[in-house]
């Protein structure tokens, strides 16, 4: 026997629904605002195109009052593109993590991993629900399954993080765990400890934005990946940054159509044969990429390597150079590990990687051997070498010793290596290897004169070693490519290369050097 | 208000451009260091009066080394 719909059900569903779809009190809502930060919703409508949306959990703790339990979990589409998203609404109960919470995240977790999409967590908590820790802490499942699930899906799908608010303790692991961290000046957190529990622990006094402000994580520690002046800002680099991903491991990088450079100088201009002044390594990028296209990835940390992605006649490469305005260009244990985080990034997605090399070395000196550079210089090793991705290295200049290896030398079998005209091969740079080479012989002379001609004369000896046609010679690079052919040469060599399949890695993982 | 020019890594002092009294605009070069045999500009992050040069030609520093002073014109 039929029953008729009762009609009341309905409209209440559809009060309900339009209730939970606000978020918390308007009081809640009002304050947010006031704040100068956007509502959960308005955030997915910037970063997502318009129409297509597949919610789960609406109404998942609504009649307890606490509307989706202060997260919005959905699939949309950005670019055309299927993309899952988990967003916290911080005018409920601070966005923080009650158990319905981390049930609807862990599920966003496992759909992504199944569907093959990529992940973006719009992140605005207060961190995890105290009043509700013991029943959604210490179990098998429980708040620490959505960094296990992290974890598992790191490298097979991207997985993209913007910081809008606090993320104290445990929760700042998420960040730290995504592919991407974008950071809101003045507004974005990220600690361990709160400056009022440092205190309590250790007698520190700091403030929230010294102790872990966005500023200083884009400066100083290094987890922040871009900082934007506000989120409208960061919901484009969101947008931007996956326009170079694939939508998981297993496809292939967008290509997209092609545009010339930014108008430039010639590079035989930009890059100057004298080996010790330096010059404008950013310069020199935007003259062999797409116009508009590079994004710069750590650009305010570790700044003497430069990272970041750009498209070469449409394709995506991930960009790694050496910057000779900032602390000569050398390698440290910070830009060290700066390029093995990137390599390891653009491995995981397919994307072939440029290297732009300027290296007098890593640095030497009591200082950097305690912070632990072999470790890290190693670390770096490890990623190109175990990089299956094509790789281009370029000399532009100086390719000096144990960093031309990390910057994708030959011995780390690329795809190729080419070289300008103004590239200087070595062991090491001329100065040095004379000291090293003749240091008995340098002390024996005592008359500083015939010393100094000495040195000269070998110098300029050693300096026509090497000699960029030296190494052509020798065939120890693929090309000797004039400055205004690199381009061509690059865009060529890519296309040919992402025709070789990319290799799997046979072995439970490698022991890296960390 | 002062601010500290500081070294970002250890490296000789080649050459020093500017003095104690000197009137810097920001971007200035101030001292020229030598490092792993590149030369490296010092520039004035502020403009302002340069009340103290901390080091000499053919001197050196470690990172954080305080390379000038300068006192900023508000």
């Amino acid at each position: 026997m039929d029953t008729q719909p009762d009609a009341d059900v309905n409209k209440v569903a559809d009060e309900k629904l339009q209730a939970a779809r606000l978020g918390g009190p308007e009081k809640y809502r009002q304050r947010q605002l006031d704040s100068g930060k956007l509502l959960v919703r308005d955030r997915l409508e910037r970063l997502l195109d318009p129409g297509f949306r597949v919610e789960d959990g609406l109404l998942a703790r609504f009649e307890q009052g606490l509307p989706g339990d202060a997260v919005v979990t959905v699939i949309g589409k950005i670019a055309g593109r299927t993309v899952c998203v988990i967003a916290n609404d911080f005018t409920v109960k601070a966005g923080t993590w009650g158990h319905k919470t981390f049930e609807k995240i862990t599920r966003m977790q496992d759909v992504a991993l199944e569907i093959g999409a990529p992940l973006i967590y719009l992140i605005d908590s207060a961190g995890a629900r105290i009043d509700e820790q013991f029943e959604s802490y210490a179990g098998r499942r429980a708040w620490g399954n959505i960094f296990f699930n992290l974890v598992k899906l790191s490298g097979k799908v991207p997985q993209l993080c913007a910081l809008f608010g606090p993320s104290p303790a445990g929760s700042a692991y998420v960040p730290a765990l995504c592919d991407l961290i974008v950071m809101v000046e003045g507004q974005s957190t990220a600690y361990i400890g709160s400056p009022r529990m440092a205190e309590m622990a250790t007698g520190e006094k700091v403030t929230l934005e010294e102790m872990g402000g966005a500023r200083m994580h884009s400066t100083t520690s290094g987890l922040g990946d871009v900082l934007v002046p506000d989120e409208v800002e960061a919901l484009a680099v969101l947008r931007r940054y996956l326009e170079f991903m694939p939508s998981s491991w297993q496809g292939d990088p967008p290509v997209v159509a092609a545009r010339p450079p930014a108008p430039h100088r010639p590079i035989a201009e930009i890059v100057p044969e004298r080996e010790n002044l330096a010059f404008n390594m950013h310069e020199l990028v935007a003259a062999i990429v797409d116009e508009g296209s590079f994004l710069e990835m750590k650009a305010l940390w570790a700044r003497e390597l430069i990272t970041g992605f750009a498209r070469i006649e449409g394709r995506g490469v991930g960009v790694l150079a050496n910057n000779s305005r900032i602390k000569a260009g050398v390698l440290f244990p910070d830009s060290s590990d700066k390029a093995a985080r990137f390599v390891w990034l653009c491995n995981a997605f397919g994307i072939p990687l440029l290297f732009l090399q300027d290296i007098p070395g890593f640095m030497v000196g009591s200082a950097v051997e305690k912070q632990g550079i072999i470790r890290h210089g190693a670390k770096m090793l490890f990623a190109v070498c175990e990089a299956t991705v094509p790789r281009i290295a370029v000399m532009v200049r100086k390719a000096y010793g144990g960093g031309y290896l990390a910057m994708s030398g030959s011995p780390t079998a690329p795809s190729a290596v080419l070289a300008l005209p103004t590239a200087r091969p070595a062991l090491m740079g001329p100065a040095a290897a004379i000291n090293a080479i003749h240091a008995k012989r340098l002390e024996a002379m005592a008359d500083l004169d015939e010393r100094r001609r000495f040195v000269m004369e070998k110098q300029s000896e050693y300096s026509a070693e090497v000699d960029v046609f030296q190494v052509a010679s020798d065939n120890s690079v693929e090309a000797v490519v004039p400055g205004d052919e690199l381009r061509a040469e690059l865009a060529s060599r890519f296309e040919i290369y992402c025709r070789r399949p990319a290799g799997r890695q046979e072995r439970r993982n490698g022991v890296y050097p960390v | 208000m002062a601010h500290e020019v500081v070294a970002d890594m250890a490296a000789n002092v080649w050459k020093v451009l500017v003095s104690e009294g000197a009137n810097v605009e920001a971007g200035e070069t101030l001292v020229i260091l030598e490092s792993m045999k590149m030369e490296i500009p010092i520039d004035a992050d502020v403009a302002g009066l340069v009340t103290s040069v901390g080091v000499e030609e053919g001197g050196s520093v470690q990172e954080g080394d305080v390379i000038a002073v300068i006192a900023v014109v508000e």
